[in-house]
């Protein structure tokens, strides 16, 4: 146990706080503060900033209940219950807006959960630290540049006449197809151009677990016989399981969480059809024409699905694989 | 040597390594190839580049993008807001989340579970869109400058990050003896534990500088003004809405078309390279901090 203050003299009591570091009473409060005051003093500022910036808005959804009134601001005026809830599920959008977002959130996750373990399984087999540092350097390169220069970039390359990939693709006899009109290629380019972003920053942790595993095993299972494919199979993979469970969990409490900048950017009369996820027509219904309380409304309904799946995916993590965030 | 050992080796063990080694160089050129393709056609002829006459080495030079680029006062109104604010966001970044880290690392500090919670809840829960805009609009931070330094002072995973460093990586004898020599918590951060966290410190450090060069959002939903607003939306006007440039349509002069298209590609060739080669040209000297930071990352959230 440490002792933390710096005037070592009273230090019978202080022994008997860190048995007890629950506060009870005025005068352990008192006390807890004469001696940690310095500790509050530096975080203080980031829990202000968190309460305003994070906790304000979040007593602000009862807007989603209210009806917005411009001078009552982020509280709202009349309470009208469940009147934008009903408005939302009862829309002509609203099917077609779980539909896309489903759709988008769902194969970013499954295509970008897999690709990342792929990856790391493949460079670590890849014999030579610096060879295997290049490749796991150059193929994360990509995480830095921003949504911005990925879509122009998509934009670019994917013109219909003079596209470097679309002219690849026509020499490989795929052709008469419009990447960027398409209604059926707006998820294809989406979760591709996802995957080539962020595959290999995301396979670093993959990696480090990969790093850490006991070479021993390897060399008993080279004694046993085994061919470099069944090592991966049966030591590399399972080394990978309790990070794949958390960052599974993770994931699932973005379940609705389609990227709002990569998607907004993306949109074109062409492909709303199948491009329209909740968060654009939040900010569009919200932000663009001012509908604040069913806004709102339907920003509660996201986040509340999001926050839901997270805490089931954890309570099954817990249960079966005995991983859990908390 | 490795041929040597290569003939001891089974037929699958061989078929293995060119699978491998097949495989690797496919995942290198298509991560890096587009990078590349980038920077060489925008200093390539815009009709050869439309073509598909420019694969792997620039061919007859053209700098028409590059001088467009320069003479588009935009584009540098962005580069110096992006800077201003990339800069004063992230010292204030570091100003308030390395302190916080720091007195959460602290065991002793019954209150830092509470705490702890009170950030994580934020990453999995927030108020949402709107009722952020209604608050930034009470605070009259719309289409205010501040907008995109203080709302993101703290990002919770970069708390987290540097919270765990300075639990598992400072040696408690440090401390220890410091509060023997009479050292109080704000000179042990200031003298002791700052020096020795520069690691973690320029990896936090790195990330909020990335987040800040990148963000888009900020100046799309609370900034209308356009001599406010940063990199990232002049560089959607141009790379995406296909916005006019200084020389007129696209550049071309009157010919319109796929023409005036090409010298419109070769601008936006251009503009990623200019937008983009700070991160790039830093990226080498960088990388092992970036990947550090997910590796403490990952010690325990």
């Amino acid at each position: 146990m440490t002792l933390i203050d710096p005037t070592p003299v009273k230090v019978s009591r202080r022994v008997k706080a860190q048995v007890a570091p629950t506060v009870p009473g005025r005068r352990g409060l008192r006390r807890h503060f004469r001696r940690y005051w310095q500790l509050w003093v530096m975080a203080a500022p980031a829990i202000a900033f968190v309460a305003v910036f994070a906790y304000v808005p979040m007593y602000g959804i009862q807007l989603a209940f209210r009806e917005f009134d411009f001078s009552a601001g982020l509280t709202g005026g009349e309470w009208v219950g469940l009147k934008y809830f009903r408005q939302f599920f009862e829309s002509p959008q609203f099917w077609t807006l779980m539909r896309n977002t489903v759709v988008i959130s769902v194969t970013t996750l499954v295509v970008g959960f897999v690709a990342p373990i792929a990856l790391a399984l493949l460079v670590n087999q890849v014999v030579g630290r610096r060879r295997k540092k290049f490749l796991q350097t150059a193929t994360y390169l990509p995480h830095f540049i921003s949504i911005v220069v990925i879509v122009g970039m998509l934009q670019v390359f994917l013109s219909p006449s003079s596209g470097l990939i679309t002219r690849f693709l026509e020499g490989l006899g795929i052709t008469g197809v419009n990447f960027l009109g398409d209604t059926s290629a707006f998820v294809p380019v989406y979760v591709i151009s996802e995957v080539w972003q962020h595959c290999g920053w995301n396979s670093i942790i993959y990696l480090a677990a990969l790093a850490s595993v006991d070479t021993q095993l390897y060399e008993a299972a080279k004694i046993d016989g085994a061919g470099r494919l069944s090592i991966v199979r049966h030591i590399d993979f399972p080394a990978l399981v309790p990070t794949m469970i958390v960052l599974l969990i993770l994931n699932m409490g973005g379940v609705l969480n389609a990227g709002f900048e990569k998607i907004f950017l993306m949109q074109n009369p062409l492909n709303l059809g199948v491009s329209e996820v909740i968060s654009t027509y939040v900010y569009k219904i919200g932000i663009l024409s001012n509908q604040f309380s069913y806004a709102t409304a339907i920003g509660l309904f996201n986040t509340a699905i999001n926050f839901l799946f997270l805490v089931i995916t954890n309570q099954i993590a817990k249960r079966v694989a005995n991983t859990s965030l908390w | 040597m490795r041929l040597a050992t290569l003939r001891h080796r089974s037929p699958g063990e061989i078929a293995f390594t060119v699978v491998l080694g097949l495989t690797c160089a496919l995942i290198l050129f298509i991560t890096l190839y587009p990078v590349y393709f980038v920077v060489i056609a925008s200093v390539s002829d815009p009709t050869l580049v439309a073509t598909g006459g420019v694969s792997f080495w620039p061919r007859g030079w053209s700098w028409f993008g590059y001088d467009q680029i320069f003479a588009d006062t935009r584009i540098w109104t962005g580069y110096r807001n992006t800077l201003i604010y990339t800069a004063a966001g992230t010292a204030l970044n570091l100003l308030v989340t390395l302190p916080a880290a720091y007195a959460l690392s602290r065991r002793e500090f019954a209150p830092r579970k509470v705490l702890m919670l009170f950030f994580a809840f934020t990453m999995f829960f927030s108020g949402g869109l709107i009722p952020t805009y209604l608050l930034y609009r009470d605070l009259s931070l719309l289409d205010n400058w501040a907008v995109f330094v203080l709302p993101s002072a703290v990002n919770v995973y970069n708390l987290i990050i540097a919270r765990a460093f300075f639990e598992h990586s400072l040696p408690e004898e440090i401390f220890e003896a410091a509060t023997i020599d009479g050292a109080n918590y704000f000179q042990f951060f200031l003298k002791i534990a700052v020096p020795l966290s520069m690691a973690i410190i320029s990896v936090i450090g790195l990330y909020y500088l990335v987040q800040h060069w990148n963000d888009f959002f900020t100046g799309l939903v609370f900034v209308r003004t356009y001599d406010k607003q940063p990199l990232q939306i002049v560089l959607r006007d141009i790379l995406i809405s296909n916005q006019a440039f200084a020389g007129g349509a696209g550049g071309a002069g009157g010919t319109g078309g796929s023409y005036a298209q090409q010298y419109a590609d070769q601008i936006k060739y251009g503009v990623i390279v200019v937008s983009t080669l700070p991160v790039i040209i830093l990226y080498p000297f960088l990388q092992k901090y970036f990947e550090k930071g997910v590796m403490i990352g990952s010690v325990k959230g």
